[in-house]
């Protein structure tokens, strides 16, 4: 890494071209980066237009501030935002729990004991990888209905309960690399001071493996939050609705009349994915990077 | 090949420590028990939410289930569903064909916009950091319901799209409700989130050692041709993982086919994704056995595509590796 780094303009003949070269790659990208950013900026801008406003302008700069468009939002449907907001972060820091607590104790399982038939477990984890989610909505379902757990008194259940059976095998994944960083050593001194497998856990991979378990958190956090399908298949009641889901509702009922409090409620549910984004950037790149998990 | 060197540090301090240790079990045993003990949730999990469900549907798919017949009047119906969806079904065929137009024009062109922007920004400059993680951003909120009500905003005929082409003079459709062009609105919105591929592709940009250009370069080989001769052959499997990963991906695609939508997959079928018309036939109809039959297909064709993928894959991925031998 470090070399590349010392030579980026390898092959280059000369300063000069290399020179303006660079002038124009940065260019580029800028041009790049503002069609690339524009949606957003058009987004948060029409948030704040008023309905006459919003139809065949390029501008995203609102000419008459509305900031009304989100109270207007807020209050659109029969059940307010808030409770939607609430719903979803309940539902969100459920499964980073369940994510961060399950996929650790089976990462620390493939990646550090030996037992009969590990192999072929961990290929089993790995074949779940590529299943896609899809496949098994319906049967779930009717399994998730037969045990009253659809609608029921916590109709999370459902979308919160599989997470904490480590069914996020990304994560397993993503820890499993991690924690064959950890040196061995480390595990071997502390079997000769007498730990247990368990407190081998507890006292060297667990406070080790926090990076890890931050990233896996963050991409539970955003997974869950923009997460759709599976919200809109078992949620039913308006007052449990999540974010998302309410969004679609605003979409369904208003047509053409309310753009502006609908792009409100837009901003707001994006918010805090893009709070993460900001604090978090550089673990959120480094986390594509060493397992290849996606947005 | 870490598991054999795992293997042979974890036996060697076996001896000192199994002395004291006799009288309980033998460390071996109770580590397997451990391991069972560790791996009990996703153990749960693997029955519980994967298989049980699985064979599950592979039963209810030779039935006429809905959810509102009780179990013990389930009909079986042999190979019915699955006739009827490859005989009798042209929106079946229509989701196909969707679905694979989909995902076979947005994933080159979302790799080639990655791979672009990565060549881009693969330099230790001040900012490239900022440049990438800016980039970054869309594949972090764009599967998101609101970006998908942005997009049907942005395309539709006095959307924003439309007053930006009027600027040159070009009178522009109704993007969104033209059969014609809606899918291909969802292909930029699935291209606009090329950050992901991209921070994967500057990673392996990463690897390649710089030695390489400098030969080419003394050889006298141009930019274009260090391009084809160097990068390319260096970073193919990286450009694999990324093809293999973001086909699959676009292959299930829903949020934003249902949000452009309205969840019907229209205009004229035209946005019908696999998987939605999978989550209408299931839960719109209530037509599970079908929308059962639906989801092996589908789980047997994303298996078969990743097999063609691999095994296209001796012919162009390189491993550098190999040239060690």
């Amino acid at each position: 890494m470090a070399t590349v780094a010392l030579t980026p303009q390898a092959g280059k003949p000369s300063r000069q071209p290399g020179r303006r070269r660079g002038a124009v790659r940065l260019v580029l990208l800028l041009a790049l980066l503002a069609a690339v950013l524009y949606p957003l900026l058009w987004m948060l801008g029409t948030s704040f237009k008023p309905q006459n406003e919003i139809l065949n302008t390029v501008s995203a700069w609102p000419q008459t501030f509305t900031p009304g468009n989100y109270p207007d939002g807020w209050t659109h449907l029969d059940v307010g935002f808030g409770r939607f907001f609430l719903n979803s972060t309940l539902v969100a820091g459920l499964v980073v729990i369940g994510n961060m607590a399950s996929c650790l104790l089976a990462a620390y399982a493939f990646a550090r004991l030996r037992f009969p038939l590990r192999r072929l477990w961990f290929a089993l984890m790995i074949g779940t990888l590529l299943l896609p989610s899809h496949v098994l909505i319906v049967p779930q379902y009717i399994l998730f209905k037969t045990f009253h757990w659809v609608g029921g008194s916590f109709p999370y259940l459902p979308l919160v309960l599989p997470h904490f059976l480590a069914i996020d095998a990304f994560f397993v994944f993503l820890m499993v690399q991690f924690m064959r960083g950890i040196p061995r050593e480390l595990d071997e001194a502390a079997k000769i001071d007498g730990c247990s497998p368990f407190g081998v856990f507890r006292n060297v991979i667990l406070p080790l493996s926090r990076p890890a378990l931050v990233t896996t958190a963050i991409f539970s956090f955003i997974w869950t939050w923009n997460d759709f399908f599976r919200q809109l298949v078992y949620l039913s009641d308006l007052d449990k609705y999540t974010v998302p889901v309410a969004l679609t509702l605003f979409f369904d009922s208003t047509g053409q009349t309310a753009i502006g409090p609908m792009f409100a409620m837009s901003v707001l549910s994006l918010l805090p994915v893009f709070l993460f984004f900001l604090a978090f950037q550089r673990l959120l790149v480094q986390g594509i990077n060493t397992s290849g998990l996606k947005g | 090949m870490t598991v054999t060197t795992a293997r042979s540090r974890d036996r060697a301090p076996a001896p000192s420590g199994s002395l004291a240790r006799r009288r309980r079990r033998r460390p071996a045993q109770r580590e397997g028990l451990a391991g069972y003990a560790f791996l009990t949730p996703w153990f749960v999990g693997l029955i519980l939410i994967t298989a049980v469900p699985m064979l599950l549907s592979l039963y209810l798919s030779f039935t006429s289930y809905d959810i509102l017949t009780p179990w013990t009047e389930v009909q079986w119906v042999g190979l019915a569903n699955y006739k009827r969806m490859f005989t009798q079904d042209p929106s079946y065929w229509h989701a196909v064909l969707v679905t694979v137009k989909f995902a076979l024009i947005a994933t080159p062109l979302k790799l080639a916009a990655a791979l672009g922007v990565a060549l881009l920004l693969n330099q230790e400059r001040r900012g490239t950091g900022l440049f990438r993680s800016l980039f970054y951003l869309p594949s972090l909120l764009g599967g998101s319901v609101a970006l998908a009500i942005v997009w049907t905003r942005m395309f539709e005929r006095h959307g924003v799209v439309n007053a930006f082409l009027a600027v040159f003079g070009i009178t522009g459709k109704a993007w969104v409700n033209d059969p014609d062009y809606a899918l291909e609105t969802l292909m930029v919105l699935a291209i606009w989130q090329f950050g992901a591929p991209m921070v994967i592709f500057l990673a392996g940009l990463k690897q390649v050692p710089t030695e390489l250009y400098e030969a080419a370069a003394v050889d006298g080989a141009g930019p274009v041709r260090q391009f084809f001769k160097i990068t390319l052959p260096m970073l193919s499997p990286v450009i694999f993982f990324n093809l293999v990963l973001e086909t699959i991906h676009a292959f299930q695609g829903f949020t934003s086919a249902f949000v452009v939508s309205n969840g019907n997959g229209g205009p004229v079928d035209s946005t019908l994704m696999y998987t939605l018309y999978l989550f209408i036939e299931g839960f719109g109809r209530y037509e599970m056995g079908y929308a059962s039959a639906m989801a092996w297909v589908f789980l047997i064709a994303i298996g078969l595509v990743t097999v063609v993928l691999f095994s296209t894959g001796r012919f162009w991925v390189h491993y550098s590796d190999e040239d060690d031998r």
